[in-house]
C-alpha cells in the first residue's frame, strides 16, 4: 500500500505550476485577455491552480502556430512521426507515475487506475500509432496497360480536439496520436474540469515536438470550445462528450464542411446469461468482477455497464453475490493504491447523479445497496464521494434509460435469450455492452445481435489499441483506437496517370 | 427550493406545465440574457456532461423535427432588459423517458459542461425531477 502525498505538499512526487498559461508554437502563452480560472481537486473540493481563460485570440493564436508547423510537419516522413511519438511515449513512461499522481488529482480518479490503465494504455497508444503510421502503405491500381491511379494519404492540415474530463489524459492521447502520426497538427482544448493533468504533460513532453505541431488552449466551451469548432481554419473536429454539443459541433462543421468525428456516451447493457453460476470457479468470480465494473472511474465512462441484465432462472443467487462483491469495493483517498473508487469530478457532476438517485427511487427503482453520497471525513469531506450504488428495476424507468455517468448500475431479470436482447437494444444508446456466458454459441449470437460498437464477450473495461472502438445509433459515429483512425485524419489524394505517348482523339 | 417560474404548455393537447425553474435560476438567466441576449435550453443525453439542461443564445443550436419543446418561459423585464421567452427542447428519444416527470431548473456550483452559457460564472444548471400525476 502506497498513500501519496497531495501534489504541492511536502513529500509529494509532482507539483504543479501554480498557474498555467496556453501551450502555443511551442512556448507557454499567456491568455490575450489575460484572465485565468480556478481549478479545483474533486478529491478535497479545493483549488489548487489557475488555467488560462481562453477566447477566440488565443484559439486564433493557436491556429496561426499550427498552419506555420504544418508547412512542415504535414510533408514529415513517417519516419520521423513516428519517432516523435515513440519519444512522448518513453518520456512518459519514465515519468508514469508522477503523471498517474497528477491525473488524479485533476481528476478525482483512484490513482491505482492511473497507474496501470490511464497512463500505461496513453504509452502504448503513442506505441501503436508510431508502427501504425510506419507500416502504412498507399495504393496503386493499374486502370489500363497505359494508365495508372495512385493513391496517397495527406494529411488534413490542421485539426481541432475537444477533450473530455472522464479520462483526461488518455482520451487526448487517442486523438493526438492517430492526428500526429497521419501529418496533422493540433489545436486541442481540454475539459474545463479537468484543465491542468494535460498541461503539466506538455511541461514534460513539450520538448520532443515541434514547436506549432500540438497547441493546447484550455478555457470554457463557448469561449474557446466554439471558436475552435466554428473554424474555418480547422480540416477536422473530434469530439467526446454529450449528444447535444456534439449535435451542435455537427451544426458548426456544416458551414465549413469538414468531416467530424463524435463519441457521445452510452447505457451500455451487461447480460448474464444462466450458465456463468453452473460452477463456482474463476469463470463465477470473472463475471462478478464484470458486474462490479460499473464502479470503474466512479463509473464516469462512456461505456459504464450501468445496465446489467440477468436471467431470471439464477438471478436470485447471482444478486447475493454481485451485491457482496460491491459491497467489497473500497473508498477513500484516490491518492491511496488500495482505493479502488475515487472522487467524482466536479460539483456539479455529483450534484447531478444525486438528482438521478432521486429519479430513480421515485420512480419506483429498489435500492439494493448504496443509494447516497459519503463523507470520507478530514479533507476529503470537501470531495465529491459516491457510494456505488445498485438499482432493481425495469428498463422503461429513466435511470435505465439516461447516462447518470457515476457509479449506478440498474438491474433487471430477463426471461430468455430473446428477451435479453430486446431489452439490451432498447436504448437510444450503442455504444457499448457485455455478454457473460460458457456457452461460445450464446456469447457469439449475443455479441453479434447488440447493436453497439464494442461488445466485450467474458471481459469488460479493456481498452487495447488495435481494437476498435466507437458507437452505432446516438452514441456516435467514427471508430478510435485501431489503424482505420489513421484515414480518418487523412485525405486520399488520387494521381491518375496516363503512359501512352498517343492523343485519346476525343478533339 | 423555491419555484417561481413555470413554463407555458407547448405540448398539443397538454395544458400543464412541465418544467419550472427557481428564483435562483431566473436570476442567473436573467443576468446571462444581459450577456448574451436571449436564450434557449436542449436536455443533452448521454456522456460526460449529458443528462444536463444545456443553455445557448437562442437559435445557436438549430432545432428540428427530431426535437420537442417541452414548454416555453416568459421572463420578466429587469430594470435594463425587456421580458423575454425561453424555449426548453429536448430530443424526440429522450422525450419518450421523460415525458412522466416534472422538471425544476436548478442551479448549482460547477464548473462547466459543452458550450453552456453559465458555466464561465462557475455555475451549473441541472435538472431535478418529480413524477408526474399519471
Amino acid at each position: 500500500m502506497t498513500v501519496y502525498a497531495n501534489p504541492n505538499t511536502e513529500g509529494a512526487i509532482v507539483d504543479f505550476r501554480s498557474r498555467y498559461d496556453h501551450y502555443i508554437g511551442g512556448k507557454w502563452v499567456a491568455p490575450a485577455k489575460g484572465q485565468y480560472f480556478e481549478n479545483p481537486t474533486p478529491i478535497t473540493g479545493q483549488a489548487f491552480c489557475e488555467v488560462g481563460r481562453g477566447t477566440a485570440e488565443d484559439i486564433d493564436a493557436a491556429l496561426d502556430a499550427a498552419h506555420t508547423a504544418a508547412k512542415t510537419w504535414n510533408k514529415s516522413s513517417a519516419t520521423e512521426r513516428g519517432a516523435v511519438l515513440l519519444a512522448m511515449a518513453d518520456r512518459m513512461e519514465e515519468n508514469l507515475e508522477k503523471i498517474a499522481v497528477a491525473e488524479s488529482w485533476d481528476n478525482g480518479k483512484a490513482v491505482r487506475e492511473t497507474l496501470n490503465a490511464d497512463i500505461p494504455l496513453a504509452i502504448d497508444h503513442l506505441r501503436y500509432f508510431a508502427g501504425a503510421i510506419r507500416a502504412q502503405e498507399g495504393s496503386l491500381s493499374q486502370i489500363d496497360d497505359d494508365t495508372v491511379a495512385y493513391h496517397y494519404h495527406e494529411p488534413l492540415g490542421v485539426v481541432g480536439q475537444i477533450i473530455p474530463w472522464n479520462f483526461p489524459i488518455l482520451m487526448a492521447t487517442w486523438k493526438i496520436a492517430p492526428a500526429l502520426a497521419g501529418g496533422n497538427c493540433i489545436v486541442l482544448k481540454p475539459a474545463e474540469q479537468t484543465p491542468a493533468s494535460i498541461m503539466l504533460l506538455m511541461d514534460l513532453i513539450g520538448d520532443l515536438i515541434p514547436p506549432g505541431v500540438l497547441n493546447v488552449v484550455n478555457g470554457f466551451g463557448l469561449e474557446a470550445g466554439k471558436p475552435l469548432a466554428c473554424s474555418p481554419r480547422i480540416g477536422k473536429i473530434a469530439f467526446t462528450g454529450e449528444t447535444t454539443t456534439g449535435r451542435m459541433i455537427m451544426q458548426y462543421a456544416t458551414e465549413n464542411i469538414i468531416p467530424v468525428s463524435l463519441e457521445l456516451g452510452g447505457k451500455s447493457p451487461n447480460i448474464f446469461f444462466s450458465d456463468v453460476m453452473d460452477a463456482d470457479d474463476g469463470f463465477l468470480q470473472k463475471s462478478l468482477e464484470g458486474f462490479a465494473f460499473f464502479a470503474l472511474n466512479q463509473g464516469e465512462v462512456c461505456t459504464c455497464p450501468s445496465r446489467a441484465l440477468i436471467q431470471e432462472s439464477m438471478a436470485d443467487d447471482f444478486y447475493d453475490l454481485a451485491i457482496e462483491r460491491v459491497k467489497q469495493i473500497k473508498q477513500g483517498n484516490p491518492l491511496d493504491t488500495d482505493t479502488m473508487m475515487g472522487a467524482q469530478a466536479s460539483n456539479d457532476q455529483f450534484e447531478k447523479i444525486m438528482s438521478y438517485m432521486d429519479i430513480g427511487k421515485q420512480g419506483g427503482a429498489e435500492v439494493l445497496i448504496g443509494g447516497d453520497s459519503l463523507d470520507l471525513g478530514g479533507e476529503l469531506s470537501g470531495g465529491y464521494y459516491v457510494q456505488p450504488t445498485v438499482l432493481r428495476g425495469t428498463n422503461d424507468m429513466r435511470v435505465f434509460q439516461e447516462e447518470i455517468f457515476g457509479p449506478v448500475v440498474a438491474t433487471t431479470t430477463f426471461k430468455d435469450y430473446d428477451d435479453a436482447l430486446s431489452i439490451a437494444n432498447d436504448t437510444m444508446f450503442g455504444l457499448g455492452a457485455g455478454v457473460w456466458s460458457r456457452n461460445g454459441n450464446i456469447a457469439y449470437r449475443a455479441g453479434r445481435d447488440i447493436q453497439a460498437g464494442r461488445v466485450w464477450v467474458n471481459n469488460y473495461h479493456s481498452y487495447p489499441a488495435h481494437a476498435a472502438f466507437g458507437g452505432y445509433k446516438m452514441s456516435g459515429f467514427g471508430r478510435e483506437t485501431h489503424l482505420m483512425l489513421l484515414e480518418a485524419y487523412q485525405q486520399t489524394k488520387n494521381l491518375l496517370v496516363s503512359y501512352t505517348e498517343q492523343p485519346q482523339g476525343f478533339f | 427550493m423555491t419555484t417561481i417560474l413555470a413554463s407555458r404548455p407547448e405540448i398539443p393537447g397538454e395544458d400543464f406545465s412541465r418544467v419550472a425553474m427557481t428564483d435562483e435560476t431566473l436570476e442567473l438567466l436573467q443576468k446571462l440574457r444581459g450577456i448574451h441576449g436571449d436564450l434557449m435550453f436542449h436536455l443533452s443525453g448521454g456522456c460526460c456532461d449529458g443528462s444536463m439542461p444545456m443553455c445557448y443564445p437562442a437559435g445557436d443550436f438549430r432545432t428540428g423535427a427530431q426535437d420537442v419543446l417541452l414548454g416555453t418561459f416568459e421572463l420578466p423585464a429587469t430594470d435594463a432588459l425587456p421580458t423575454a421567452e425561453i424555449g426548453f427542447w429536448v430530443g424526440k428519444p429522450h422525450f419518450s423517458y421523460i415525458r412522466g416527470s416534472h422538471i425544476t431548473l436548478e442551479v448549482v456550483d460547477g464548473r462547466g459542461a459543452g458550450f453552456s452559457v453559465e458555466t464561465p460564472e462557475g455555475k451549473r444548471f441541472i435538472m431535478r425531477s418529480t413524477l408526474l400525476p399519471s
